[in-house]
């Protein structure tokens, strides 16, 4: 590796260093946009009790609830769940902990974590179970909980395109939690589906800049769809 | 007749205005897409990241990278934008989002809402719904007026854990379209055939009633 060049050749270089206890935070919204090849690795490590920060848990054989069965999640900090079986044995039996934070707010905490910002005011929770033992202020009458923001060990990401620097273009709605995971990681994993040499991408439509990302690694990806909706014909319904 | 929920959707959308940015919740709300008039143009926000959502794609157009908030496959529609997820929920909590529909389990004259839990049962968590009701200045909910049982869930107070405390002022349900404020509920329309008397047994927090309460149009 030279400069500035993030390129490794193997999964399992991509995810070196990751240890038990460690917290991980990943990209994806659902199944759309996961980081599906460096969750297989973590689940081939047989790294355990990670704290996991991600929007979702995956589904009992797809994205990051292949770490349920050998339990190398201790805990998940996530905005919904349960969508598969394993998970919600887990989390009924107490053997797995459930932090459960509003999409926003989850969102605002990578990137506020992301960008050195240790804690921020929202209204969002405010009076509901999510402000309990919170700081509550308020600000021209408005009624606000303090939230504090995260980092993570590692994060996990998957864009679209790269060049050998890192720069990262998403597509579509595969975008989500993604740019903001990748700013929050203390070591930064990026798998795409396709590098390109520095300067094939331009400046001006790169999402992620480099300087974000440790670790890029090229892919082939499953994309799983959970719920496949077509309409009929061109009938203009939506359902 | 009580409302189908079909025709909760229709009467959602005579609340939509030209030129509306709007975000539908799943469930009954996300059927209010198929009713927009056909003279006014509406943007429908999906908080995955996605302005400007479609129709359901067919076959031939699915796109593993293109869902909405319900994890379903759609399609953009023209003048779409995408962006991640901090900047989906800046546009919702910074109000810019003109109107948001979701459902309920519960709503009281305070207008506090519940809506994601149910203690002892299994709880999957509030995905956007408490961002939503907190950064947006207009909501409807809808949702049935009462349970099957006949239990009332517009009530003085919420007996759930609450997702929003304050923030809802208009519910529209399968009998009756209601305003909540100065901690009252206000029986502004009836749904066709369903009597002033049904819809005040069915509601378990004070209700004000004025006379001549219209019946919807469709």
């Amino acid at each position: 590796m030279a400069g500035f060049d993030k390129v490794v050749s193997s999964y399992e270089e991509a995810m070196a260093g990751l240890e038990d206890n460690m917290t991980v935070i990943a990209g994806g919204f659902g199944l759309c946009g996961i980081p599906e090849n460096l969750i297989a690795e973590i689940k081939r490590k047989g790294t355990k009790g990670l704290t996991l920060v991600s929007n979702n848990c995956g589904v009992d054989d797809f994205g990051l609830g292949v770490l349920l069965p050998d339990r190398q999640i201790k805990k998940i900090v996530a905005s919904y769940v349960g969508e598969n079986a394993e998970f919600e044995r887990q989390m009924m039996a107490g053997e797995l902990e459930v932090e459960l934070t509003p999409q926003g707010t989850l969102a605002e905490k990578m990137r506020a974590g992301g960008a050195g910002i240790p804690a921020f005011f929202t209204a969002t929770g405010y009076g509901t179970p999510v402000a309990e033992g919170k700081e509550e202020r308020n600000f021209n009458g408005r009624d606000y909980i303090l939230e504090e923001s995260i980092t993570g060990d590692f994060a996990i990401v998957k864009a679209w395109k790269a060049d050998r620097y890192g720069n990262l273009v998403f597509r579509k709605t595969a975008r989500n939690f993604n740019p903001l995971a990748a700013t929050a990681g203390k070591i930064t994993v990026v798998e795409v589906e396709e590098i390109v040499e520095v300067g094939e991408l331009d400046p001006d439509q790169i999402h992620t800049p480099g300087i974000y990302v440790n670790r890029l690694i090229l892919g082939t990806f499953e994309k799983r769809i959970e719920q496949r909706t077509v309409r009929q014909s061109s009938h203009n319904s939506a359902e | 007749m009580a409302l189908s929920r079909e025709q909760i959707a229709q009467r959602v959308a005579q609340e939509l205005h030209d030129g509306y940015y709007v975000n539908l919740g799943i469930g009954i709300p996300t059927l209010v897409a198929n009713y927009v008039p056909t003279d006014i143009e509406v943007m429908l926000q999906s908080e995955n990241g996605l302005l400007g959502m479609g129709q359901f794609p067919t076959e031939d157009e699915i796109d593993a990278d293109l869902i909405n908030a319900g994890k379903q496959t759609v399609t953009m529609a023209k003048g779409a934008s995408i962006f991640d997820s901090a900047e989906s929920f800046a546009m919702i909590r910074g109000g810019h989002v003109d109107l948001t529909v979701l459902g309920a389990f519960e709503v009281d004259v305070n207008g506090n809402i519940a809506s994601y839990m149910i203690p002892g049962k299994l709880i999957k968590g509030m995905g956007g719904a408490m961002d939503l009701v907190a950064g947006a200045d207009n909501i409807i909910v809808t949702m049935t007026h009462a349970s099957k049982h006949g239990v009332s869930k517009l009530l003085s107070n919420c007996s759930l854990p609450l997702t929003g405390k304050g923030c809802i002022k208009k519910v529209l349900t399968d009998l009756a379209f209601i305003e909540i404020k100065d901690g009252k509920f206000y029986l502004l329309e009836r749904a066709p055939g369903v009597s002033i008397e049904e819809i005040v047994k069915l509601t378990d927090g004070e209700l004000v009633v004025h006379d001549n309460v219209p019946e919807m149009q469709f």
